[in-house]
């Protein structure tokens, strides 16, 4: 079986993320590093594959070129091979321009699985398969926090808003799980040697279809409203009281 | 601006957040809701206005594709300016599949929008919340996805408006299925994207013995528990219940913080409550930053009391 995991290379959080002023998008001109949620999709292929015992775990992104540093993290996980989408026209993407790199990418891989995490780290996107499945016409199913991979069909067990669903799609499909599915490995040191013997492949717009245009704009920044002026109590054995005097004040008693 | 509002929802009613975001567009122009289901006319019914009814049997499963099949006839056939959402699990994949599919874009994660000289602008709160950001479309139609809680639903005095639609479901939306669905209402409490009142435990509670206290008090004020990513990874509490970036965003009326310290995490999937109160022992919380009222001191004291307190009021 053939796993594509699609990935994400954001701004580093140890080092802080910040808003470029001048393009009002994230700035990602310093350190990349590999989200944190889409290690659990890394994780969970290649769980999958050594079950199996065959198959190939490709992991796909879209990024500018500095992505395929923190792209070398999954192979030192253990995935087989890489290929990141970069394109200067590409820059400042929204989710349709991205979905379309990454579809046209997993149109030319052919994979019976995609996997993906269940949201960015930086962005806080949490939508992306869905538009992904959409553009390659295959089942999805998200949030998934146990997956049973058949020869012929996944089953995902799912917990929403209301509670747990295990929904069942056929192959091919796209699967975001979150992550509670799994712990993500550490790359072991041999793993990290080997990962530089492996094939990165560079794909541009041209080779997925296309840039096209964004259909989202960012208008303008603002720091956050602020809230009211906060009260303190230390409790002198009146603190229970005082709360109930301060709930009947603000109405929600 | 004319919208079309997906109206998800659950045992027989339209979600709280879905009529609220339905009120936010009404005050805004000439908005219908859609509601797609099986044998969902009753549910359709009290919502008020023009409601759209997908009633279907393959719409019985809560699954996007079908939905993406009915909205995009809608908008196509009624030529809608705008589709929007309360954040959900199934709102938010439809949204998605709906934009790749009608090449419309789409923002998420929204807490406002306004129509400005004829277009619309969204705020969406980013990096953690530390900074709004006012977001805009430039194609025709605009789709956007709103936290789930951000708007009041209006009250409404009339029957709906009821429009049949006729579903036309692909073959290749058909292909996934649910096999199985659990409810994990629980207590028979609200849910927490639909309560008033929040009671959230963390791990100054000490231990999962101690949620009785918590349980105790959100029973009391007529709310619902929520707990802290730390205390659901401990296995303390269900991670249904856990509020913050890895688990949901809540804006409850009220949001009491109940040995929770609050990091960031913790912080952006509450902070639009409209009232916190935190107690924590630990004067140097963060929460006390964001909390309207801070309280520090022993919650095993202070909080079955405080229960106490309230039963006696009500």
């Amino acid at each position: 079986m053939k796993i594509a995991v699609c990935v994400k290379a954001v701004p580093d959080a140890a080092v802080g993320r910040r808003i470029d002023e001048s393009s009002r998008r994230l700035d990602r001109s310093g350190e990349l590093a590999l989200s944190d949620f889409d290690s659990h999709a890394v994780e969970e292929a290649l769980r999958a594959k050594e079950a199996a015992g065959e198959g190939e775990v490709v992991v796909v992104s879209m990024g500018p070129q500095r992505a395929a540093d923190a792209m070398r993290k999954t192979l030192a996980m253990g995935a087989d091979r890489a290929v990141l989408v970069t394109d200067d026209a590409l820059a400042g993407a929204d989710l349709l321009v991205t979905a379309r790199a990454l579809a046209g990418a997993l149109e030319r891989e052919g994979a019976d699985l995609v996997l993906f995490g269940q949201q960015s780290a930086d962005g806080d996107g949490a939508c992306l398969w869905a538009a992904v499945a959409e553009l390659l016409r295959r089942p999805v199913i998200s949030q998934v926090s146990e997956l049973q991979i058949g020869p012929a069909a996944v089953t995902g067990k799912r917990q929403t808003e209301f509670g747990y669903e295990r929904v069942r799609a056929p192959l091919p499909a796209v699967v975001a799980v979150s992550d509670a599915i799994n712990e993500p490995r550490y790359p072991s040191l041999k793993g990290i040697m080997g990962a530089k013997a492996k094939p990165q492949e560079t794909l541009s717009a041209a080779d997925v279809g296309g840039a096209g245009e964004s259909r989202t704009v960012v208008l303008a920044l603002a720091p956050p409203p602020a809230r009211g002026e906060s009260r303190r109590v230390e409790d002198d054995g009146n603190a229970a009281e005082a709360i109930v005097e301060f709930l009947a004040e603000k109405r929600v008693l | 601006m004319k919208s079309l509002v997906f109206l998800e929802h659950h045992e027989g009613a339209v979600t709280k957040a879905a009529l609220g975001v339905l009120a936010k567009a009404r005050a805004l122009g000439d908005a219908a809701g859609v509601v797609a289901g099986a044998g969902v006319r009753a549910a359709a019914e009290p919502v008020g206005g023009v409601v759209f009814v997908a009633d279907d049997e393959r719409l019985a499963a809560p699954l996007p594709a079908p939905r993406v099949d009915v909205l995009a006839k809608l908008v196509r056939e009624e030529g809608f300016d705008a589709v929007l959402f309360a954040q959900s699990v199934l709102a938010s994949d439809v949204a998605a599949a709906l934009a790749a599919r009608l090449e419309a874009g789409l923002n998420w994660d929204l807490v406002d929008l306004a129509e400005h000289d004829g277009a619309l602008v969204a705020k969406r709160p980013a990096l953690a919340d530390s900074v709004w950001v006012d977001v805009g479309w430039s194609s025709p139609v605009a789709l956007a996805v709103f936290r789930s809680g951000t708007f009041d639903p209006a009250s409404v005095d009339d029957a709906s408006e009821l429009r049949e639609v006729e579903v036309e479901i692909e073959a290749s939306s058909l292909l996934a299925e649910l096999v199985e669905a659990t409810s994990d209402e629980g207590e028979g409490g609200p849910s927490i994207e639909e309560a008033d009142v929040i009671v959230a435990g963390g791990r100054g509670l000490g231990g999962p013995e101690n949620f009785a206290l918590v349980e105790e008090l959100a029973s009391a004020l007529g709310g619902a528990v929520a707990a802290t990513r730390a205390v659901v990874d401990a296995g303390w509490y269900p991670y249904s219940t856990q509020v913050g970036q890895t688990g949901k965003t809540v804006s409850p009326k009220l949001y009491v913080a109940v040995g929770i310290s609050g990091a960031i995490q913790h912080k952006v999937g509450m902070q639009g409550s409209g009232v916190i109160v935190a107690i924590n022992k630990d004067p140097h919380a963060p929460i006390f930053e964001y909390a309207d009222l801070g309280v520090v001191g022993d919650l095993h004291e202070i909080v079955p009391r405080l229960t106490e307190l309230v039963r006696t009021r009500k």
